[in-house]
């Protein structure tokens, strides 16, 4: 049993390490007790040697609600997907590893790019006023019936979608979002909520590199 | 006397049923009032005081034959005064228990005679003669008092008491009455201020009724009232229209209303209600009931307007919201923050309708107001009891009362109608509705809409809150998103700029909401969140606030980090950013004292001093800011100093930003009152600056603050020479003129400092500033007039410059503003005299020639301030070395007043009260007359001070007073010897000679005494 941990304990490292040569953002010890809570996550032990399935939509949007407050629908439909680069139905643990550097460490830059591409709902490098119209449908519940919630909904896009068009040519392209970010911040996550919170990260960090901390 | 008197007699004797003053505190101050005028009569008026009365005034006095002095004649049945007048009675004349007295002169000597129990004189006095001045002046002339005009005529009067009576008396007389209607003004002024206070007069609700009635007077079928007008135009500062005295009695204003169906009705508003009067001119005459308001009293004389009025009930009903908003202006700020809530909140609910309904109508909102009838709406129901907007108390905070920059509340300007209201309005209505209802994705784009509106145009700022954003905006900080709240934030931190969001913030206890972010450990939140406060903390109750619920410990935590690293990281950034707006905050906070405390209390000082080290102006400015704010407290001054940042505050004197230079000069000028600090300031070569900061002359803000700087440096003479290098006195001389009043106390402070030095003298002779600083002597500001003075004093040291200010008249004019009601003016003047008067050529002369002028300073040895008695002990001892006009000083019984001041412990009034003793001595009998009045049991005592100047002066008055054998005596018995053997030891020439001398004298008379028993 001990060999099997050793082999194990062995295992991560050397994953670790190749991980963490290409994620600049954490260090190896850092990738290492990542792994360690990806597998946790996980739940059954993985055998050495054999693939890993990784994280599944299911269990990927459990952790999303639970751990990152993530918890729109449509939002933690797109953040799976933009996790799951291969496109291949589950997070590997380098795709867990590398989405995680930009929910926890990521830069402004990093995370502008990560939400557009969220928001980018049919992946053609725009987002149009209808996907717009998609992602925040819902964003107005407090309104008493449906056609006053559709007019509010219209509404704001329409204003936001003005105030982000920087180029006025009827679409919001990647640079329009981006300039729109810089000028204010507070637009980073402007059609829902994909990325984890202050205290969401904190709380989180705190967690799983408990033991660096030390 | 006359009016005021009887008629605020009789109001308090009708409420205690009996002819006799009631004790209460209004009478009480009547007749210390009339007391002090009698007291001072004869020694201010002798002439007017020598005039004999009409008919004497006769009262039961408690005072016995036995407490009257030689200077009667005492009999066995009577007293009498040795005075007579032309038909041989005497001009006071005591039967007990009666007395008699026909002159000022007489009732002067009298009260002073009853001591303690004058009071209880006068008291009886004007009980017994109700009607003093018919009595003194006889009847026709107080008939002329009598007349309500008679005090806007005062000069034909004049001319009538001339014809009337021939000769130098009727002069007198004439005079004496004019005096006597003075006293009448003031006591009733004084009766008014007192009513004011107590009495429920409401002028503004009458004003408000009537604005309305006049609403009435519209032509047409519709209208219901002819016209409406008021008697008078004059508005009297507390709101009333009724002359003083008849607002005596309680009375507002007089109306003439002509009504449609009746005849013309003459109205009298009272603070008890309104009646009917007898017509123009007999408005006291009450002809009708009292009804509680206009509105009733023509209710029940005019059918007409009963009926119609009730039909136009709502059309007064809109009266524009202004009007209230008017009331309150001058109510103190508490007060004002609480009737505009209650305005906003009528408002609100307009909104809260206007909602609903989406669509709002004027019919829907008058609806709302229909339960109440009119009249009541406004207020005036209660009758009485309702303090006049003007006289709320002072307010009860403990903060200090000389706040900066405190703002002023502003009427508001709001738009008439909705048509009127810009787009704005409704596109922010929209806004705030989606802020209430949407999620939190719903809600970031929302304030982000939001803040694309100008949010420093005061028209969205209202909007804002006239939607109900504030609470939404407010109620956003309460939550756990960190984007809502910021966002929230940057629209707060801009629309808090204006006067009325900042009130209505915390009004709705927003502040407290605020403050809780500032332990978030979101850097961007806390930064923005202390930014809102520096704004919102722009007035006294939000302040207060601030401390109150342990904002300033919050914001000094903020201040933690350091600023002056070569390479900051992104995160050290964000806190230099943190620091820099928690500065802010308490920037604002700081113009409270208690604050101050609070802030010192929490460490800020020495946060505030490492941040001192900034390179950055924006951070610079607040920090300095604060510090020069919180200056005015030594404990801050003294932490400025020992903290070390007097280096860096004199740095950043060079730094080009006129803001940054501002503050800092203004850091020195409060802490330069500190010796080592001007030590300091020199030290790291701080002058230089501050006299380069002299030439931004366009800047007055920043004049005024480095020429505070320079006077306050300049205390210290090696600064002086300093600042000669740079030619500072000549620059300063040239801002004499065409200066605003702050600029020119600092820069006359300076070159009073500056003239200590004897070459600076002839410099501001030669720079023409002689001539300045006189014409400056003119003027009404008084921290300018006691440097004025003071520099004056300095200047004058200097014989050619005596010379100068001579021949400009100065001395009269520094000798006038003995004369000023303030106390450091009247001192400084009396300095300055000494000064005058020591170096002027024909000094004794030159005094002579001010008439009145020995009079008004021997009078001044009556004040109850030291400094001002020392200072005037000082001058008189200069004025008495002449001998003429120290005889004129013994006439207006110098003696006297210098002994009643001997008891005193200051060293400084001692020291220049012996000064005068001594000098006094030289004339006449006055040696032993101070021997008689005792004083020098007293100046013995003197000896035994700690304070050496003390003893020099003590010694040479005690010297001269020793040439009056019983003196010596009270000497001797009082221990004068050892003191002064010891003394006689002393280094100082003059007090060793005078000690000796003195003893001489006392060895003389004892010898002397032992001679004449020998050959007895």
């Amino acid at each position: 049993m001990s060999n099997m941990s050793a082999m194990k304990k062995r295992l991560i490292k050397t994953l670790a390490e190749s991980i963490s040569g290409q994620v600049e953002l954490f260090n190896t010890a850092e990738v290492e007790c990542l792994i360690r809570d990806y597998n946790e996550r996980l739940g059954e032990p993985t055998s050495p040697g054999k693939g890993a399935p990784g994280l599944d939509r299911v269990k990927f949007r459990s952790i999303l609600q639970n751990t990152f407050g993530i918890s729109d629908d449509i939002m933690m439909d797109r953040v799976f997907r933009k996790f799951d680069k291969d496109n291949d139905s589950s997070v590997s643990t380098k795709e867990w590893i590398e989405g995680l550097s930009i929910f926890l460490r990521g830069s402004l830059d990093d995370k502008i790019k990560f939400c557009f591409r969220v928001y980018d709902l049919n992946d053609d490098t725009l987002v149009s006023m209808e996907e717009m119209y998609h992602m925040l449908k819902n964003c107005l519940p407090g309104l008493p019936t449906k056609e006053e919630r559709d007019e509010g909904v219209k509404d704001l896009v329409e204003i936001t979608f003005k105030k982000m068009d920087r180029d006025h040519d009827g679409r919001l392209s990647f640079s329009d979002f981006e300039q729109s970010v810089k000028e204010e911040n507070l637009l980073l996550e402007a059609f829902g909520t994909c990325l984890p919170n202050f205290k969401r990260v904190e709380a989180f960090e705190q967690r799983v590199f408990r033991e660096l901390q030390k | 006397m006359g009016l005021s008197l009887t008629r605020a007699a009789q109001w308090t004797t009708a409420a205690s049923g009996v002819d006799k003053l009631a004790p209460t505190p209004m009478n009480e101050s009547l007749l210390k009032e009339v007391l002090c005028f009698v007291e001072q009569f004869s020694s201010q008026h002798p002439q007017e005081a020598e005039l004999v009365f009409e008919e004497p005034l006769q009262w039961s006095t408690t005072l016995v034959a036995s407490d009257f002095k030689t200077d009667y004649d005492i009999s066995d049945l009577d007293v009498q005064s040795p005075e007579k007048d032309n038909e041989g009675r005497p001009l006071l004349q005591l039967f007990p228990p009666t007395v008699c007295v026909r002159s000022f002169s007489q009732l002067s000597k009298l009260v002073k005679l009853a001591d303690n129990k004058k009071m209880e004189e006068v008291q009886a006095c004007l009980e017994e003669n109700r009607d003093p001045v018919v009595k003194i002046l006889g009847p026709s002339l107080d008939s002329i008092l009598e007349k309500e005009d008679a005090h806007t005529d005062g000069l034909s009067l004049v001319d009538e008491g001339k014809e009337e009576d021939q000769g130098k008396e009727s002069d007198v007389k004439v005079k004496l009455f004019l005096l006597l209607q003075d006293l009448d003004k003031q006591l009733l002024s004084k009766c008014l201020k007192a009513m004011d206070g107590r009495v429920g007069l409401d002028p503004d609700a009458v004003r408000n009724e009537v604005e309305m009635l006049k609403r009435y007077c519209s032509e047409g079928e519709k209208r219901v009232l002819k016209s409406v007008r008021y008697t008078s135009d004059y508005v009297f500062s507390n709101g009333c229209r009724a002359p003083p005295w008849r607002q005596v009695l309680n009375e507002i204003c007089y109306l003439v209303i002509e009504p449609c169906d009746t005849e013309t009705l003459y109205i009298t508003c009272s603070t008890a209600g309104v009646f009917l009067n007898g017509g123009i001119n007999r408005e006291g005459e009450q002809t009708s009931d009292v009804f509680e308001d206009i509105g009733a009293l023509l209710k029940s004389t005019s059918p007409h307007f009963a009926q119609n009025a009730n039909e136009q009930d709502f059309e007064a009903q809109e009266l524009p919201p202004t009007q209230k908003t008017q009331h309150v202006e001058s109510v103190d700020a508490e007060e004002q923050g609480q009737l505009q809530r209650s305005d906003e909140q009528q408002e609100k609910n307009v909104h809260e309708k206007a909602k609903q309904q989406h669509a709002p109508n004027k019919a829907h909102d008058r609806k709302k107001y229909e339960p109440c009838p009119r009249w009541k709406n406004l207020g005036l129901v209660s009758p009485c009891g309702k303090t006049p907007a003007g006289s709320v108390p002072v307010d009860t905070f403990s903060e200090s009362s000389s706040e900066s920059e405190e703002e002023e509340e502003q009427s508001e300007r709001r738009p008439e109608s909705d048509t009127d209201l810009p787009s704005e309005y409704w596109q922010i209505q929209k806004l705030v509705k989606y802020l209430k209802v949407g999620d939190q994705t719903a809600t970031v784009l929302t304030l982000c809409a939001i803040m694309d509106f100008n949010l420093m145009q005061e028209t969205c700022q209202l909007a804002i809150r006239d939607v109900g954003g504030l609470e939404v905006l407010i109620n956003l900080l309460d939550t756990d998103e960190v984007q809502c709240k910021i966002g929230s934030l940057k629209i707060l931190r801009k629309i808090s700029h204006n006067v009325h969001i900042r009130r209505a913030i915390v009004d709705m206890g927003g502040l407290q909401s605020i403050m809780k972010n500032l332990d978030s450990p979101v850097k961007d939140l806390k930064a923005l969140d202390a930014e809102t406060i520096a704004n919102v903390a722009r007035f006294r109750r939000a302040r207060r606030t601030v401390r109150q619920y342990g904002g300033i410990k919050k914001l000094v935590k903020l201040l933690d980090c350091v600023p002056n690293l070569a390479n900051l990281t992104a995160e050290q950034e964000k806190d230099v950013e943190v620091a820099r707006c928690g500065t802010l905050a308490l920037w604002s906070c700081s113009k409270s004292t208690n604050n101050k405390e609070a802030i010192r209390k929490a460490g800020g000082v020495f946060m505030l001093g490492r941040l001192l080290k900034s390179p950055h102006e924006n951070m610079l400015i607040p920090v300095v800011g604060t510090l020069q704010e919180c200056a005015s407290e030594e404990k801050y001054r003294i932490a400025i100093q020992t903290e070390g940042m007097i280096k860096d505050l004199v740095k950043n004197l060079s730094r080009d930003n006129d803001e940054l230079q501002m503050h800092c000069a203004n850091a020195i000028f409060k802490c330069a009152q500190d010796k080592q600090t001007r030590y300091l300031v020199r030290q790291y070569k701080g002058l230089q600056p501050l006299v380069s900061l002299l030439s931004k002359a366009h800047n007055k803000q920043l004049l005024a603050a480095a020429t505070g700087a320079i006077w306050k440096c300049s205390i210290s003479v090696e600064n002086v020479t300093k600042f000669q290098e740079y030619k500072a006195l000549e620059t300063l001389l040239r801002l004499l003129t065409d200066q605003p009043e702050e600029v020119l106390v600092n820069v006359v402070g300076a070159v009073g400092e500056f003239a200590q030095i004897p070459d600076n003298k002839a410099t501001i002779r030669n720079c023409g500033g002689i001539r300045s600083l006189v014409n400056l002597l003119t003027g009404t500001n008084q921290a300018l007039l006691v440097n004025v003075t003071k520099a004056v004093g300095a200047c004058a040291t200097d014989m050619d410059n005596m010379i100068i200010i001579d021949k400009l008249d100065g001395v009269r004019l520094v000798w006038s503003l003995l004369k000023n009601p303030c106390a450091d003016v009247q001192s400084s003047a009396a300095w300055a005299l000494c000064q005058c008067i020591e170096n002027a050529k024909d000094a004794g002369e030159m005094v002579r020639s001010l008439v009145g002028g020995l009079e008004l300073i021997v009078n001044l040895l009556k004040s109850t301030n030291n400094e001002v008695l020392a200072s005037i002990c000082a001058a008189i001892a200069k004025i008495a070395r002449n001998e003429e006009n120290l005889a004129v000083l013994t006439d207006h019984g110098v003696v006297q007043l210098l002994t009643k001041l001997t008891n005193t412990t200051d060293d400084r009034l001692r020291r220049h009260l012996a000064e005068a003793v001594g000098h006094c001595c030289m004339w006449g009998s006055n040696r032993a007359s101070f021997g008689d009045a005792g004083a020098v049991a007293p100046l013995v005592h003197y000896l035994k001070s700690k304070d050496k100047a003390v003893h020099k002066t003590t010694a040479m008055a005690l010297y001269q007073l020793s040439r009056d054998p019983n003196n010596c005596i009270t000497m001797h018995d009082r221990g004068v010897v050892k003191p002064l053997i010891y003394h006689m030891g002393s280094d100082d020439e003059m007090l060793l000679e005078a000690a000796a001398g003195c003893v001489r004298n006392i060895r003389l008379l004892a010898q002397e005494n032992r001679k004449a028993k020998l050959f007895h």
